[in-house]
């Protein structure tokens, strides 16, 4: 595994190395002695679970927060930022995974924010532009056009933006957070092309990802952090995802799809020609008792709009729906009334209300049943939110903690205990898994058997073809609005979906 | 437990001032007297800054409320002169409160204003319609039992301890104070306040949840319209003006956030109660009205940033 030896015989230099990094916040240590190496003209990649440290980390090396113990060199000399500013002049920027671009600017003005070429305070508007196009060039996008607002450009060209104006300043070490959340697969590949061209420019980058085949495609060497330590790294060409995987999680994954034998039963959820403002169009299936039935598709599908219109946050058009008895569109309200709850795409926008507590989170649909005439006494509201808590294993201070100081994985599934809480029959599910790490993962995966084993109904949207594989009984793939039809998850293979997906098939 | 500072700090705030004009002016600060004029003082903004409570916790803002309190004097004053009953004409001026609120809520929630428009649009509309009805005069009514709900206390009324209008403001503040916390409407308030599309998700009527906000808030101004006419014992067009600012610095001294889903209704009388102390103190101290002004302001700031502070720590 460790591979230090060979690597020191390189004659390249060790370009960025922080050693022994140790940072506590009260008495919780988020790092307790990390070390790591980037070398320049290397894609370093950094993985780890939800709360490894790997944020904590590279606030150090950024400037936002700073070591308790340990050090760090810069191309051999001492580096100590004070500041995010100091850092970016030092040359060590950061692409976060949230943009940090102003939307009504500019492209060149995005580019160049902080550091316009100015005369005696005027703006030099030709010089901004051409050092914006030049940054842009070197990425290899002069297709992008550099007079439009940001707020204009999709999510990847802004990223393209946003690396441009780290290139502008003319970082050195580039940090990429979660990259390609929130990418479509030809974007990614975009994206890819052009981390290799910076690397071969001598940049040295640090990726970090919770996809590991991404990972595994465009790093050269990787470092595990798992609760705050530097747990393992290698070479990834040379070393096998399940290694890595077990590096993160700190045990071997034996099982990682659970899947117990479960029965279909009747059609409880039927769509027939559904169709929304924009998508879905003419989506028809039918979802079964005990049934976990996936949809697969790239971004911008309309999956996230199918499960939407069918809960009725988005209008339908044209087509039916049936749940159960009830025939017809439904607002929300109805919806949970009938035995319905849907787990949003955006946890952060609207699947939770952050600063609210844990218990409010949970019992937020249904407030009843915690007091006579209306009232909610806080304690019976928190007994019942524990129940949940316990049953799901939420890790949390208690029921009256803001779930915004949560976890990713844990904030999920307090998502997810809102609809156990309500008891529904239905349960709309839009990537349930989207950025959050292993171990929740897998429990999510084993409650959705549990689920469907007792005869409740799953509707599974995600990006991930290989979990709905393992979890779903059948999936069905949405392209462009169009649902296809369902097949059975046992028939299907990832490359298939994917043709399917982008409508080679 | 984190959450005890928030809770405790406004309070704080309030014994810290009345302890330095109590050291400052030992003899004429800290009496029975001038404890009873200062809640007196305070009933007015304080009975708003219950309504303003529900409306920033929901995430909203309410600008029209001074304009609402003038109008409500003057709907009260008119019923009483056309020989309605006091308890009547009082109730005629926070139904009138509530008719506002509906239409605000109309605006914000069918039209899609933002509220701040939307109550800046009223702020002038209510006190345009406020001099309408009093063809731009005072109105004088004829004297009932409702001008004595905010009189200092003569000696054979001692038993109530502080006056009618001071207990009306305190017994509300309980009963708002537990709507918000203890009742199901009151939760999805502060759901709708924390995240509008997570409450949409959850089955939770926005539109019909704001509606009720803004007829709360309305009435509640309305409902300090009351007491401003025990007050003033005329309807008066013109009063008020400004009132808005002292109630949503009231409530935001309190610990309200204007992001919305934060805000207590204890924090906001204490908030009201701060500016009433520091005003009366500093009249004592005989400094003049713009030094008051100025330190006002520097609590305000100070009441903010350390909440954000408290914040960021907590994060």
């Amino acid at each position: 595994m460790k591979s230090r030896g060979t690597e020191e015989m390189k004659p390249r230099a060790v370009y960025l190395e922080m050693k022994g990094i140790r940072k506590s916040f009260g008495a919780t240590h988020a790092l307790d002695g990390v070390d790591l190496r980037v070398q320049a003209g290397q894609v370093l990649a950094l993985v780890g679970e939800n709360g490894a440290g790997k944020s904590t980390l590279m606030k150090i090396l950024s400037g936002v927060l700073h070591p308790d113990a340990g050090g760090m060199m810069l191309d051999g000399k001492p580096y100590t930022p004070r500041n995010p500013h100091d850092a970016r002049l030092a040359g060590v920027a950061m692409v976060y995974q949230e943009l940090s671009l102003a939307p009504h600017l500019s492209v060149t003005e995005n580019i160049m924010l902080g550091m316009e070429p100015a005369n005696f305070g005027v703006v030099n508007r030709s010089e901004a532009r051409r050092l914006a196009l030049d940054a842009l060039a070197q990425l290899g996008h002069s297709d992008i056009p550099p007079n439009v607002p940001v707020g204009r450009l999709s999510v990847a060209e802004r990223q393209i933006v946003e690396i441009g104006r780290a290139l502008a300043i003319g970082c050195r070490v580039l940090v990429l957070d979660e990259p390609t959340s929130s990418l479509t697969a030809a974007d990614i590949e975009r994206l890819f092309v052009l981390i290799r061209r910076l690397r071969d420019q001598g940049k040295a980058i640090i990726y970090i990802s919770h996809f590991l085949e991404e990972v595994k495609k465009i790093s050269d060497r990787f470092v595990v952090l798992r609760d705050g330590r530097s747990v393992g790294e290698g070479k990834t060409k040379s070393t096998p995802l399940k290694r890595v995987v077990t590096l993160m999680v700190g045990r071997e994954v034996t099982d990682f799809y659970p899947r117990s034998r479960r029965k279909s039963g009747d059609v409880i959820l039927r769509a027939n020609d559904l169709t929304g403002e924009a998508k879905p169009v003419a989506a028809s299936f039918e979802l079964h008792r005990g049934e976990v039935l996936g949809i697969a598709g790239l971004m911008g599908a309309g999956r996230s709009e199918l499960l939407r219109t069918i809960f009725g946050l988005e209008p339908i058009r044209r087509g039916e729906i049936k749940l159960g008895v009830y025939s017809g569109p439904a607002s929300p309200s109805l919806r949970w009334t009938q035995g319905m709850g849907m787990v949003s795409e955006d946890r952060k926008n609207e699947g939770l209300a952050m600063g609210l507590s844990v218990a409010d989170n949970v019992t937020l649909s249904r407030l009843t049943g915690f007091g006579p005439a209306g009232m909610v006494f806080p304690r019976r509201q928190n007994q019942s939110a524990s129940t949940w808590m316990d049953k799901l294993q939420i890790r949390c201070q208690g029921p009256g903690q803001r779930v915004i100081h949560l976890s990713g994985g844990n904030q999920q599934k307090v998502a997810i205990a809102r609809l156990l809480h309500h008891d529904v029959d239905v349960f709309l599910l839009d990537e349930p898994t989207k950025g959050i790490d292993i171990g929740s993962k897998v429990e999510i995966y084993r409650l959705i058997d549990e689920l469907a084993k007792r005869g409740k109904s799953v509707l599974f949207v995600s990006s991930y073809v290989p979990e709905l594989l393992g979890v779903c009984d059948r999936v069905a793939v949405m392209s462009r609005g169009h649902l296809h039809r369902a097949r059975p998850a046992k028939s299907l293979d990832e490359s298939e979906a994917m043709m399917e997906a982008t409508g080679a098939l | 437990m984190k959450d005890w500072g928030r809770k405790v700090g406004p309070l704080t705030g309030l014994v810290i001032v009345f302890a330095l004009f109590s050291l400052l002016r030992p003899g004429s600060f800290p009496t029975a007297g001038n404890i009873e004029l200062m809640l007196l003082q305070t009933a007015v903004v304080g009975t708003g800054a219950l309504g303003m409570t529900i409306v920033i916790v929901s995430g909203g803002i309410d600008l029209s409320v001074g304009s609402m309190v003038a109008l409500s004097t003057v709907t009260i004053a008119l019923l009483l002169n056309i020989g309605v009953s006091p308890l009547a004409a009082a109730v005629g001026g926070v139904a009138a409160g509530a008719f506002c609120g509906s239409l605000i809520g109309f605006l914000v929630t069918r039209l899609r204003l933002a509220p701040f428009i939307a109550t800046l649009a009223m702020w002038g509309a209510l006190r345009g319609a406020a001099k309408g009805l009093a063809n731009e005069q005072v109105i004088v009514a004829p004297s009932t039992w409702l001008n004595n709900l905010l009189n200092v206390l003569t000696d054979d009324q001692k038993w109530m301890i502080v006056p009618p209008g001071v207990w009306l403001m305190l017994i509300l503040a309980c009963i708002v104070g537990a709507f918000l916390n203890y009742t199901r409407l009151g939760r999805h308030i502060v759901a709708v306040g924390s995240n509008e599309q997570t409450a949409r998700l959850c089955g939770i009527s926005v539109e019909r949840t704001k509606l009720v906000v803004y007829m709360l808030g309305s009435g509640f101004a309305a409902l300090a319209g009351v007491l401003q006419f025990s007050y003033l014992t005329v309807g008066d067009p013109t009063t008020g003006t400004g009132m808005e600012l002292d109630i949503i610095a009231a409530v935001v001294i309190g610990g309200a956030s204007l992001s919305g889903g934060e805000g207590r209704v204890l924090g906001s009388l204490v908030g009201a109660l701060i500016m009433t102390v520091v005003a009366n103190g500093s009249t004592k101290m005989e400094l003049p009205n713009w030094v008051q002004e100025i330190v006002t302001g520097g609590i305000i700031i100070a009441a903010v940033a350390l909440d954000r502070y408290r914040h960021r720590r907590m994060e």
